[in-house]
């Protein structure tokens, strides 16, 4: 395939000076965004309009920000009620509550009838930190995913998450948007390319393909350029519409570079990984490494000590590259 | 103030028509039933008085324009009884009511619990207990923001209100006094397991609502004038959102299913044969609602 250039922060390879913003913001600002075209779009929050960064929300639009205190299984069917009348609502907490707590709400009066409810889930992944195993939402990508109707985004920065908040805003049907706490490096630009359906490549290479989606695609990023120094031509793939995913573009590199790492902060099971893995074993199979959460739950730690710990930084990326080059055939 | 549609009177020739209505619904809800093979029989009896009353006389609705902006919103919430909501609807003129056959069957928009994707006329998606009255509540917020004319009926079961997400929705409702929101609670006493009171008690159920902010009205769920005016009564209450309980006798009409919890999932021919056997049940209880049918009493007869 031909590599189109992804027009990142020309900074992107200096970690120290690129300025690092929580992804949390970018949906804060993207659902203010949205909501200046559309005056449909509510906001439904489960008392953690704060760090959820919907306060910005709240304050522009105090007429379409209900709060609902802490009932997230009835966020979600209220949320749904208000999209009978027309509406597009975004509900939010963290992902442990929603979409952890209401997921059959979800599935009955969101998905099924395809309506316009829009899921925020906050603090996702074991970067969620001190709060521990408790708050660290590593299931959603997956309780999300099997939805039938449902789409999934799981945006890599700041930037790249208001692009998704307002393009969830104009899908029609359900969507689930994944966003962390802490702040990640911000190395996407406005012109670096976001579509539905469409995993962007963003650097080339043929040796293998790592395949990330959340902020540590910048740890792709960062692994590749490792590798590099060793000879090793990694592709790296931002998966940020885990669904519908871009089928075209992950068959394509397992075509051309014939060995696939996909990494997540997320449980391997039934996670972005397991969506690559059940299409290439359809359609291309090649050895493929699933970096993630191996099927445990994560612990109260700091955020980086934790990514450390799980291995889901460029480190260990590198060591997994050299792993599954072996395997090639 | 706001703005009220209200519903028309109730004349006693009205009445006796209504009363007969709810009476060959009752026999399609069987015969449907008992052609899907599967499928709830005490509810939707038991129901049969309110969804007349409800589609006959109260809602302001239009079948040829099942859409119709400025329609009042039924939701149902135990979607369990929905055969009772889709035999007044082709009563009503929303299909033909030869679609009844094919309740429960491949491809037919009559899915086993109400789906809007298969018919918007439903209004809402629902079948898990509990999610109904959370999405009336949700519709009727914004049509409360809105000065919408429309008014929000929620039908819901008795053995549901076990379910939390209730009391969120309640909580939801009193807290934005949604005088346009008005829920319907088929208080039949029972549940698949068992008898509500035995199983997970909800009484008293009245002090319940009102705790939560809700004005409560009891009615006979088969005296259909006390149900109306109980819905008439509900639009001049504007600081509250209103429940109406309605009393229920689950089976209504069919003395072997009456008040008989193990009728609650069952359909005629495939219910407990203690009293009638399998083959015998439809006939029986057919039989039932026409000697029903000959005993409407409405005061002008």
């Amino acid at each position: 395939m031909k590599f189109k250039n992804p027009k990142l922060n020309r900074g992107w390879k200096n970690k120290d000076t690129l300025k690092q913003v929580p992804t949390r913001n970018g949906y804060g600002e993207g659902v203010v965004e949205a909501a200046k075209k559309d005056p449909n779009i509510y906001v439904l929050c489960a008392d953690l309009t704060e760090s959820t960064r919907n306060e910005w929300f709240k304050e522009t639009f105090p007429d379409r920000f209900v709060q609902m205190g802490v009932s997230e299984q009835s966020l979600a069917a209220i949320a749904a009620g208000m999209t009978l009348a027309g509406k597009t609502v975004f509900i939010a907490s963290y992902a442990a509550f929603s979409p952890g707590r209401n997921w059959e709400q979800i599935r009955t009066t969101a998905c099924l009838p395809n309506m316009n409810v829009k899921i925020a889930g906050a603090h996702t992944g074991v970067s969620v930190g001190p709060d521990g195993a408790t708050h660290q939402m590593l299931e959603d990508i997956a309780l999300m995913r099997v939805l039938p109707g449902m789409t999934v985004l799981v945006p890599a920065d700041y930037i790249e998450t208001r692009k998704a908040t307002v393009t969830a805003a104009k899908i029609d049907g359900p969507v689930y948007i994944r966003f962390a706490r802490e702040k990640t490096p911000v190395f996407t630009t406005e012109a670096t390319p976001f579509e539905v359906g469409k995993a962007t490549v963003l650097r080339d290479g043929n040796d293998l393909a790592i395949i990330g989606c959340g902020p540590l695609v910048y740890e792709c990023l960062m692994a590749a350029e490792e590798l590099a120094k060793l000879g090793i031509e990694a592709r790296v793939i931002n998966n940020a519409s885990v669904k519908p995913m871009d089928e075209k573009t992950i068959i394509t590199a397992a075509k051309e570079c014939g060995a696939i790492i996909t990494i997540e902060e997320a449980q391997v099971a039934a996670g972005m990984g397991s969506a690559v893995c059940e299409l290439l074993s359809a359609e291309f199979p090649v050895p493929i490494e699933r970096m993630g959460m191996q099927d445990r739950f994560g612990e109260s730690g700091e955020p980086q000590q934790l990514l450390e710990h799980f291995k889901l930084t460029a480190p260990a990326i590198v060591d997994a590259a050299k792993r599954i080059i072996k395997k090639k055939k | 103030m706001p703005d009220i549609r209200q519903i028309p009177t109730l004349t006693e020739k009205k009445l006796i028509s209504l009363e007969k209505k709810a009476n060959e619904i009752r026999t399609d809800i069987l015969k449907m039933l008992e052609i899907a093979g599967s499928g709830h029989s005490a509810g939707p009896l038991g129901l049969a008085d309110i969804f007349t009353a409800l589609y006959f006389h109260i809602l302001a609705h239009n079948p040829k324009k099942p859409m119709w902006s400025d329609r009042d919103r039924l939701l149902l919430s135990n979607g369990h009884v929905v055969p009772v909501r889709y035999a007044a609807m082709a009563h009503a003129g929303y299909f033909p009511k030869t679609k009844l056959a094919t309740l429960r069957k491949l491809g037919s928009a009559l899915q086993g619990h109400p789906e809007t994707s298969w018919m918007p006329a439903l209004e809402n998606t629902s079948g898990p207990l509990g999610d109904g009255s959370p999405q009336s509540a949700g519709l009727a917020y914004i049509g409360k923001q809105e000065d919408a004319h429309w008014h929000v009926y929620c039908v819901m079961s008795d053995g549901e209100l076990e379910a939390g997400i209730t009391w969120e929705a309640a909580m939801f409702a009193g807290k934005h006094a949604l005088h346009n929101l008005t829920w319907i609670i088929d208080r039949n006493n029972i549940q698949i397991d068992g008898n509500t009171e035995d199983i997970m008690p909800l009484e008293p159920l009245k002090d319940k609502f009102e705790a939560f902010n809700f004005h409560v009205v009891e009615v006979d769920g088969h005296n259909i004038r006390e149900f109306v005016d109980a819905c008439s009564y509900a639009k001049t209450v504007w600081e509250q959102p209103v429940v109406i309980i309605a009393h229920t006798i689950p089976g209504k009409g069919v003395d072997f299913m009456e008040n008989d919890f193990r009728w609650h999932g069952a359909p005629p021919g495939k219910g407990p044969e203690d009293k009638v056997k399998h083959e015998e049940q439809l006939k029986e209880a057919l039989r039932d609602i026409r000697t029903l049918g000959g005993k409407i009493t409405s005061e002008a007869q």
